[in-house]
């Protein structure tokens, strides 16, 4: 579905992936780990258009989308939470997920969307009206991940949904991942909690300072002695 | 007593095209963070379109309807304008630091001024009698005019629009995610090049509706026009907190009748000194205005 073809792309000098080739095959979770700046953002940042890369390819099923701008990514079925969430702070949960739909035009589309985000997310509905501003750090990931399913995203884009989060909400929130893939929508998870991230995936990429060090199956690399040692702390 | 209200009408008048001109200053910095320093020159043009389209057409016998057509093709032609500029001058350099937007926006008000010179000649021209204007009594010594009344009429009508606009339809929406956060409007599929460009269209309207509202009023116009009334509308953003919309009518409302009120009780010499004082004075006690605050919504 998304195949990522030695990218390379760059901040002025600094070279943030240093040629990465990626694959994301229909129907499943896959997870990129890696460490402070090793380049994630800079990555899910390249298939929603938002940055270019120098060289390199973004596949998505099979046409390349590279340069294409964001909203145009969007209308073909990418979807993104991005890193810190960018919730609209200043409009309600409401309007939030409504803007999520911006593409959709038919209110009983976007009636009966609503409906699913809220079985994924029961909290959101009872904070409707609230502004989202003032809602937790976990009900503001809600509204990031429901705002961005609102768009019927075929390839769902997480940047760290677990960041800040205590482990409870953590829970609920891959809960939520899983039902989501489920349903059918893929998933590309991009995490620093590694531990969390290979338990609800099922293959994983290791990004380190723009390269990719190891690749495999989720299981594989929870067993690996070296991401046992880097990322599960042991 | 009586001057004392008489100053406020005439403030209230005044401060209308204020905050018109500070509506457009508002929107563009909160879409694109960008003083857009060739606004008060976009005034000028609406002003000038105004005048050619008022002689061109011959328009002799005074009405409403004649200044609603003219007023209608000056917005107009003016929205084009705001578009080019948007396209042309400012789209370009976006991707390159703020410094170098300013020194593009100071660079466009400098050509549409000296354009203006070229094309329509420095001296001023008596804007054409579009509206008979008269004087009505109120009571006592206190007197409104009917094209006082026409703006004031005219600029609600406008800001109730605008706010139909910005807070209850789709576009408004957008514009609002665009001015709050530029990458996650796009990730929600919102083309906000053309979120910034209808932003621009919009702000350059109301600039040429204040244009020919003060044309009616003032009746004389002059290529550097907007130069003065620009700087100030833009004080008046500043000083309802920049971004913000109901600050920006708000800014230009208070800024109007200080103004008058200051020509009227101290000396109308030191009224154009006050504003900027005003601006300073904002920028120490309280640099993000009346309504300003760290998460204000900005359009
Ligand atoms: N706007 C920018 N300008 C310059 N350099 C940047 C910019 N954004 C990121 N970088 C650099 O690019 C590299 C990769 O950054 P990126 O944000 O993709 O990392 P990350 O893996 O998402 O890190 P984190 O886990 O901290 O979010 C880093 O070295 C970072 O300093
Ligand atoms: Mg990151």
């Amino acid at each position: 579905m998304l195949q990522l073809q030695d990218l390379h792309v760059s901040y002025g000098a600094i070279k943030a992936l240093k040629g990465i080739t990626i694959e994301v095959k229909q129907g499943e979770v896959v997870t990129l780990i890696g460490a402070n700046g090793a380049g994630k953002t800079t990555t899910l940042r390249t298939i929603t258009g938002l940055l270019t890369p120098k060289q390199g390819k973004v596949l998505f099923e099979g046409k390349d989308i590279s340069g294409t701008p964001t909203h145009k990514v969007v209308a073909q079925g990418i979807c993104m939470s991005p890193e810190g969430r960018g919730v609209f702070a200043n409009l309600s949960v409401e309007e939030n997920l409504e803007l999520g739909a911006y593409l959709a035009s038919d209110p009983a589309r976007i009636k009966s969307d609503l409906e699913k985000v809220f079985a994924l997310f029961p909290r959101l509905k009872e904070r409707l009206k609230q502004i989202s501003g003032t809602l937790s750090g976990g009900e503001q990931q809600m509204v990031a991940i429901g705002r961005a399913m609102m768009a019927r995203p075929r390839l769902l884009l997480l940047d760290e949904p677990s960041l800040g989060l205590a482990p409870l909400v953590v829970k609920s929130i891959f809960q939520a991942i899983d039902e989501i893939n489920k349903a059918g929508t893929t998933v590309l998870l991009v995490e620093q909690n590694a531990h969390t991230a290979l338990k609800h995936s099922h293959r994983a990429y290791v990004l380190e300072t723009g390269t990719i060090v190891l690749e495999g199956s989720s299981e594989e690399l929870a067993a690996d002695k070296r991401v046992r040692e880097a990322y599960l702390g042991e | 007593m009586e001057l004392f209200l008489q100053q406020l009408i005439n403030g209230i008048v005044q401060g209308s095209i204020y905050a018109l001109i500070a509506l457009g200053y508002t929107m563009v910095y909160g879409v694109l963070r960008l003083i857009n320093f060739a606004h008060g020159d976009v005034f000028m043009l609406g002003a000038f379109i105004g005048f050619y389209t008022a002689n061109l057409l011959g328009i002799s016998q005074p009405s409403v309807g004649a200044l609603i057509l003219v007023m209608t093709v000056s917005m107009a032609g003016s929205a084009a304008v705001g578009l080019v500029i948007e396209r042309f001058a400012y789209r370009p350099v976006r991707k390159f630091s703020r410094l170098t937007s300013l020194i593009t926006a100071i660079g466009v008000s400098l050509l549409l001024e000296y354009a203006a010179q070229f094309v329509f000649g420095a001296t001023p021209k008596s804007f054409p009698t579009i509206f008979e204007t008269q004087n009505i009594s109120l009571f006592g010594n206190v007197t409104i005019s009917n094209d006082s009344i026409l703006i004031i009429i005219v600029s609600i009508f406008l800001m109730v629009m605008l706010n139909l606009i910005v807070f209850k339809t789709k576009l408004g929406k957008a514009m609002r995610a665009v001015s709050f956060n530029l990458d996650v409007a796009k990730l929600m599929g919102i083309n906000t090049d053309f979120i910034i460009a209808f932003t621009f269209a919009l702000g350059s309207a109301l600039a040429a509706a204040a244009g020919i509202l003060y044309s009616v009023h003032f009746t004389k116009i002059d290529p550097l026009m907007g130069l003065l009334i620009g700087l100030k509308a833009f004080v008046a953003a500043v000083l309802g907190g920049i971004g913000n919309i109901t600050g920006a009518v708000l800014g230009g409302l208070l800024l109007g009748i200080a103004e008058i009120m200051v020509s009227g009780y101290i000396s109308s010499s030191y009224k154009d000194v006050f504003a900027f004082l005003i601006l300073i004075l904002v920028l120490i006690v309280k640099p993000a205005g009346l309504l300003g605050s760290a998460a204000q919504e900005k359009v």
